[in-house]
């Protein structure tokens, strides 16, 4: 890979609180859905985003989509600055996937129109080709151009999340987020989806950032991994690296927790302490849930430690001098 | 303790089931969307919504035949010996009533008991299914819990009148793997102590595999395969239990470069099925024979399958 050239999706310091309790009401809240993220993604990675509802992952996704305003730091994609891209530029480079293929798809068009817009909305090449781009696309997504015509309605959800993909490709953006692609289908669909988006990526020469809570399917598509816990991304490694040698004690809770299909084992022991509370304390945000909490957890915020591309929040990581540091200043009286 | 025998709804969404379930034991009910498992469910419990019809030989529930009871006999069994959670716990909470008053309807309704054991009842409950301060969560509505708090009310309601089986249909689906490992244990604690049985209806071949004793494969509105875990997961005879189990992506794969083993194809629909195998369209093992009606094939133990294929080794028939 070209190391000069910039990483086609660069997060820096992103940050994004949203406003609970409207005009009127009397309890407002913030809400940090993203908190200080830093993130790059290089060409031709697959970018697996891991973390439980609430963590902030559909906010990156739509940030970076162009979607929802970041309320702090910059986004860079391919080099240039978010803010400074029109709308329709972006959506030639960036592309969503999302979810639940019966919502997303217009019930009152047909196939064919549905894969046609954006081709329109983008003046691309003459009518007659744009014909024949969208019976390929379609094609290329496995479905053949009988389907043209259909309706979503008339189409299994693994058909409608083929017809989505297709509308996501049909640009040849570069990168393309998916979020939580395979959630709304059944295992036997997902597998067929997941080979399919696996293949369409080495013959196009897609990016993804994929974004699921299914820890099963981010090791299988991800060649990188990012946790997230509570709008911040608490780890992020190699996706090898990342399940076989989990730093963070969230990271090994999440990744204790997923049920394998092996008959015997019975369920795994998860360790967690107290309840969740807010994320609004200083410290650790997941210091109330911690097994392996010490000191400076509740009062000291972890910073990035990075350990050969290994990079974790957590004080258990930290260089010896800066744990030093960070038990002095939470203890004056040195009880450590 | 329960059987259904032959379930038919109009438009064959589920049919010809055999179930049963014994006390301390807990059958899964696994199977794809559409398949008809939430069904089986409302027709055990005689909930069908309207517009369905059901014909069965006996649904039989110790020992009092629930196709023969009387609404009224139902209404008592339903929510005092048969418990029920329902998948999505926002809608089956009434929104216009604290937790706790929901709670103590329940008891009171089928326990003449007085209201403050009620009370002492669903506070021991709640402190069972993980809850701290109990008292203070009864006070509060639904919309002012977690998904994760709002499903364990959920199971505390179906234990209030302490009842005898328990109904899940997919408990655990909309919430997070660290909560739904935290619910399935606290439901194992609970059947231990209790000597509940449980029918769990579920999607996810991991629940089965770490949670289930028995389990059920249903595609299409049929049991295809049933047995113990061990015997299903380690000797799956179906060709459709094989395709499932092996279209997962496993933990500590190969990663991306290596496929996946797919079903090609996706399910019929219901009125598109006749009396031969509903699988045969998608089975990579198909003949001519499959598009008979296909008898029940029985194993070593209580391990059938649907099909003409199954091998039991030394127990053919």
């Amino acid at each position: 890979m070209n190391s000069q050239e910039p990483p086609l999706l660069e997060l820096r310091d992103v940050e994004c609180t949203f406003q609970l309790g409207g005009q009127f009401s009397r309890r407002k809240r913030t809400i940090h859905a993203v908190r200080g993220v830093n993130l790059t993604v290089r060409r031709g990675e697959v970018l697996g985003l891991v973390g439980e509802s609430g963590s902030g992952k559909s906010t990156l996704a739509r940030i970076v989509l162009g979607l929802q305003p970041p309320t702090k730091g910059e986004v860079y994609v391919a080099g240039r600055r978010l803010d400074g891209f029109a709308p329709r530029e972006l959506a030639r480079i960036v592309q969503p996937i999302f979810q639940d293929p019966y919502s997303s798809l217009n019930p009152k068009w047909r196939v064919r129109d549905i894969l046609a817009l954006p081709l329109n909305l983008h003046k691309v090449g003459a009518r007659s080709e744009r014909e024949g781009r969208v019976e390929e696309t379609l094609r290329r997504c496995g479905l053949d151009s009988q389907f043209l015509n259909a309706f979503p309605a008339q189409l299994s959800g693994g058909q409608r999340q083929r017809v989505a993909i297709a509308r996501a490709l049909i640009l040849n953006p570069d990168l393309v987020i998916c979020d939580e692609p395979t959630s709304a289908l059944d295992v036997s669909v997902q597998a067929q989806i997941l080979n399919l988006l696996h293949e369409l990526r080495e013959t196009m020469g897609l990016t993804f950032v994929f974004i699921s809570h299914n820890l099963a399917v981010v090791d299988h598509m991800s060649t990188r991994v990012c946790v997230m816990y509570l709008g911040k991304l608490v780890e992020q490694a190699e996706a090898a690296t990342i399940f076989a040698k989990p730093k963070h004690p969230y990271t090994s809770i999440l990744m204790n927790s997923v049920l394998t299909p092996e008959p015997g084992l019975g369920l795994p022991a998860v360790n967690t302490v107290a309840q969740q509370s807010d994320n609004s304390a200083a410290g650790c945000s997941f210091y109330p849930r911690c097994p392996q909490r010490f000191e400076p957890c509740a009062t000291v915020e972890p910073r990035t430690s990075f350990d050969r591309g290994h990079g974790v929040d957590c004080h258990l990581y930290r260089s010896s001098t800066d744990r030093g540091a960070a038990v002095r200043q939470v203890t004056s009286s040195a009880s450590r | 303790m329960v059987s259904v025998g032959g379930a038919e709804s109009q438009v064959y969404a589920v049919r010809g089931i055999t179930l049963d379930v014994k006390r301390g034991e807990t059958l899964c009910i696994v199977g794809e969307s559409g398949c008809g498992k939430s069904l089986t469910a409302l027709a055990l419990m005689r909930l069908l919504p309207p517009g369905t019809g059901l014909k069965a030989t006996a649904i039989n529930f110790q020992g009092v035949n629930l196709l023969e009871a009387s609404p009224a006999r139902l209404r008592n069994i339903r929510g005092r010996d048969i418990g029920m959670i329902f998948q999505d716990p926002m809608t089956s909470l009434n929104p216009l009533y604290t937790v706790g008053e929901q709670l103590i309807e329940t008891y009171l309704r089928h326990r003449s008991g007085k209201r403050s054991e009620a009370r002492e009842r669903a506070e021991y409950l709640l402190g069972k299914v993980g809850i701290n301060n109990p008292a203070e969560r009864m006070l509060q509505y639904p919309h002012q819990l977690s998904g994760g708090l709002r499903q364990r009310i959920l199971i505390a309601m179906a234990l209030m009148c302490g009842p005898k089986l328990i109904i899940a249909d997919e408990p655990t689906t909309a919430l997070d793997v660290t909560i739904q490992v935290q619910v399935l244990v606290l439901l194992r604690e609970l059947q231990r102590e209790l000597d509940l049985a449980l029918i769990f209806i579920t999607h996810d071949l991991g629940i089965v595999a770490r949670f289930a004793d028995r389990v059920a494969v249903m595609y299409a509105g049929k049991v295809v395969e049933s047995g113990a875990v061990q015997d299903v997961f380690r000797n799956p005879q179906h060709p459709y239990t094989r395709g499932l189990l092996k279209c997962l992506p496993i933990h500590q794969n190969a990663g991306p470069s290596q496929r996946l083993v797919s079903i090609p194809g996706s399910v019929p629909a219901p009125r598109d099925l006749d009396e031969g195998c509903s699988f045969r369209n998608r089975c990579p093992v198909a003949v001519d024979r499959c598009s008979m009606p296909v008898p029940l094939f029985h194993g070593a133990a209580d391990h059938q399958a649907r099909c003409i294929h199954a091998s039991f080794e030394g127990a053919a028939l």
